[in-house]
């Protein structure tokens, strides 16, 4: 638990006149789930954005396993071992579920357009192993049975699963959750909870943004807090809780 | 395609299709020529299919590898430079040359979308034309407007595609020994087709025409696989340009108007896009349907009337249009749509 799987050193994101992020630095542990809380408009979601390769940052620098990680494309970050889910889900629609958790082993695997075309015996094997990883996936986050529908037509609570699926597909050391349990009934949330228990337990990182305070503080071995674009907190959830400048973000000033 | 699931049905097609040619001759050559040239279309629809069916990236000047391909055919095998090289050497080229040009046009138009890569693409097809039509000054490379003239046919050792040859008492017309040598590379282009359809390249295609930027946070790196795209679509194009080119026996650059590239998108929409055998399907029919009402529209109405009121080019563009519009009404997905959902309803009945 002790080791670094990443760190961020002072990043900074400008859009125009506005500083989303200010000189925002976290190190987030090996097999931790580390929560990132914060009001409405606080920049979690653009610090995720500039983490996962989307947004170009403007300043400080990322490491990732001890090395400095290449923000240039959404690819690469996921190459290096960093998947992400989206805060509104971006699935495939038209493609099926486990199609979908099929194009996640895309970064891991290999053939060309002329190994599609001339289906030499290992781009079968490979197709094949893709097919039973997928399916073991969707086992694995409980959609299984929904392997064969187009991804559109899940259910909402399965389509969040479906896109935890597609991240695991790219075999990620770091799974970053940008509000999963957005939306969900609270059965769905309390599933979601125990996906991402298990998922802790088999030794994977996780990143977790989260508006549901409860989920975080039941969940997560340590949270940081965003403010305005600034880190104003880090720690376990107990102390965060406690924290009178999370407690004023939250509730406001209370009268002197 | 239930009824050609079976063995049986697969036969029967085959046979149709080989006997398809001497059924059409004896209604006269000319049908045999209408029926190669709606080969050519369907496989300028194939690949126009990977572009925008696959990768959903709407391409307006797909013409243009057409010509490429159609051009390096001519300028390989003709008087004009006075180079003769066989049809299997020039043919890979001609396809090398367009894939090339497919990543020369997309390149560029890698972070448009929509609207604004049908216009840049639109502009490509028209530039090429219009190079076909000017390189002829100061060194004359394409002959200009006056186009290419007396291309060599395909030879096969003895066999001149040019030529009517009698094999067991059946004679064998060059437009005949086309037909059989499109439909080997029609089946080719099919299964290599499917191939890409379900592969991991295929897969990252569609993803990319679903959402481009959860491709991206998938791993997919979004740049080189829509270029893949673009230059497989191109080769596809290169390869029918040059068979074009042969059949004919003259290119010029009349027959790379915008108007083609609309006509092929047609197919592709018609159809089905992303669906193969909808490709397919809207392909022939959009390729017959003017040849049809020009030997029937005219006979038709002189007999009613004695005199023709209405010219078959102006019933073609009506119904065309109305064909359409109707389409996007009624069927957005196109006639024979993308076989993703009806797998879904197979996988439904056998629950």
């Amino acid at each position: 638990m002790t080791s670094a799987l990443l760190e961020a050193r002072g990043v900074g994101k400008r859009f125009g006149g506005v500083q989303a992020l200010k000189d925002v630095s976290i190190t987030i542990h090996q097999g931790e789930v580390y929560g990132l809380i914060g009001p409405n408009g606080a920049g979690k979601t653009t610090f995720f954005n500039v983490l996962t390769g989307l947004y170009p940052r403007d300043g400080g620098e990322v490491l990732f396993a001890g090395a400095p990680l290449n923000l240039a494309s959404p690819h690469e970050v996921a190459k290096a071992g960093i998947a992400r889910t989206f805060q509104n889900i971006r699935l495939f629609g038209n493609m099926t579920a486990l199609e979908n958790v099929m194009v996640g082993r895309h970064v891991r695997t290999h053939a060309g357009v002329f190994g599609a075309m001339l289906r030499l015996r290992s781009e079968r094997a490979e197709e094949e192993a893709i097919r039973r990883r997928s399916e073991e996936l969707l086992h694995y986050v409980g959609v299984a049975d929904r392997a064969n529908d187009l991804a559109r037509h899940l259910s909402y609570g399965d389509q969040r699963r479906l896109e935890i699926a597609r991240a695991l597909a790219t075999e990620p050391r770091l799974l970053a959750l940008d509000e999963p349990a957005a939306g969900m009934n609270a059965t769905e949330t309390a599933a979601l909870r125990v996906l991402i228990d298990g998922l802790r337990t088999d030794g994977l990182t996780v990143l977790l943004i989260e508006h549901d305070v409860k989920l975080v503080m039941g969940l997560c071995d340590r949270v940081a807090v965003l403010e305005y674009g600034e880190k104003i907190a880090e720690d376990v959830p107990a102390v965060v809780r406690a924290d009178p400048k999370v407690i004023e973000a939250y509730i406001g000033t209370s009268a002197h | 395609m239930s009824f050609l699931k079976g063995r049986t049905g697969l036969i029967i097609l085959g046979i149709a299709l080989l006997i398809l040619p001497f059924m059409l001759g004896m209604a006269g050559t000319a049908w045999v020529r209408i029926m190669n040239f709606a080969v050519l279309y369907v496989l300028l629809a194939l690949g126009l299919n990977i572009v925008v069916g696959y990768a959903g990236l709407l391409d307006l000047g797909y013409i243009a590898f057409f010509a490429v391909g159609a051009y390096v055919y001519a300028l390989l095998a003709s008087p004009h430079f006075g180079l003769h090289l066989p049809f299997w050497i020039i043919l890979p080229i001609g396809a090398f040359v367009a894939c090339i040009a497919g990543m020369v046009l997309g390149a560029p138009t890698l972070r448009l979308r929509g609207d604004y890569l049908a216009i840049v693409t639109l502009g490509f097809g028209e530039i090429v034309r219009i190079f076909m039509n000017n390189l002829s000054n100061p060194i004359n490379i394409t002959n200009g407007p006056k186009g290419v003239n007396l291309i060599d046919p395909f030879h096969i050792g003895p066999i001149n595609f040019a030529k009517t040859d009698t094999i067991a008492g059946l004679d064998v017309s060059g437009p005949i020994k086309y037909y059989y040598f499109l439909l080997l590379v029609l089946i080719g282009v099919i299964i290599i087709n499917r191939r890409l359809q379900d592969s991991r390249i295929g897969r990252a295609w569609v993803a990319i025409r679903e959402d481009e930027m959860a491709a991206k946070a998938a791993g997919i790196n979004t740049r080189n696989i829509k270029l893949l795209a673009f230059a497989m679509g191109a080769s596809f194009g290169g390869i029918s340009g040059g068979m074009f080119a042969a059949i004919q026996g003259f290119v010029s650059p009349e027959s790379f108007i915008l108007n083609e590239s609309i006509m092929v998108l047609a197919m592709v929409v018609l159809g089905g896009m992303g669906n193969i055998w909808g490709v397919v399907a809207g392909a022939i029919v959009l390729a017959f349907v003017p040849e049809i009402l020009r030997y029937t529209v005219e006979p038709a109405q002189m007999a009613l009337f004695g005199h023709t009121l209405i010219e078959p080019e102006v019933l073609r563009m009506l119904i065309f249009g109305s064909a359409l519009v109707l389409t996007m009404r009624f069927r957005p997905a196109g006639f024979w749509p993308e076989t993703r959902h009806k797998r879904e309803l197979v996988e439904a009945a056998e629950k």
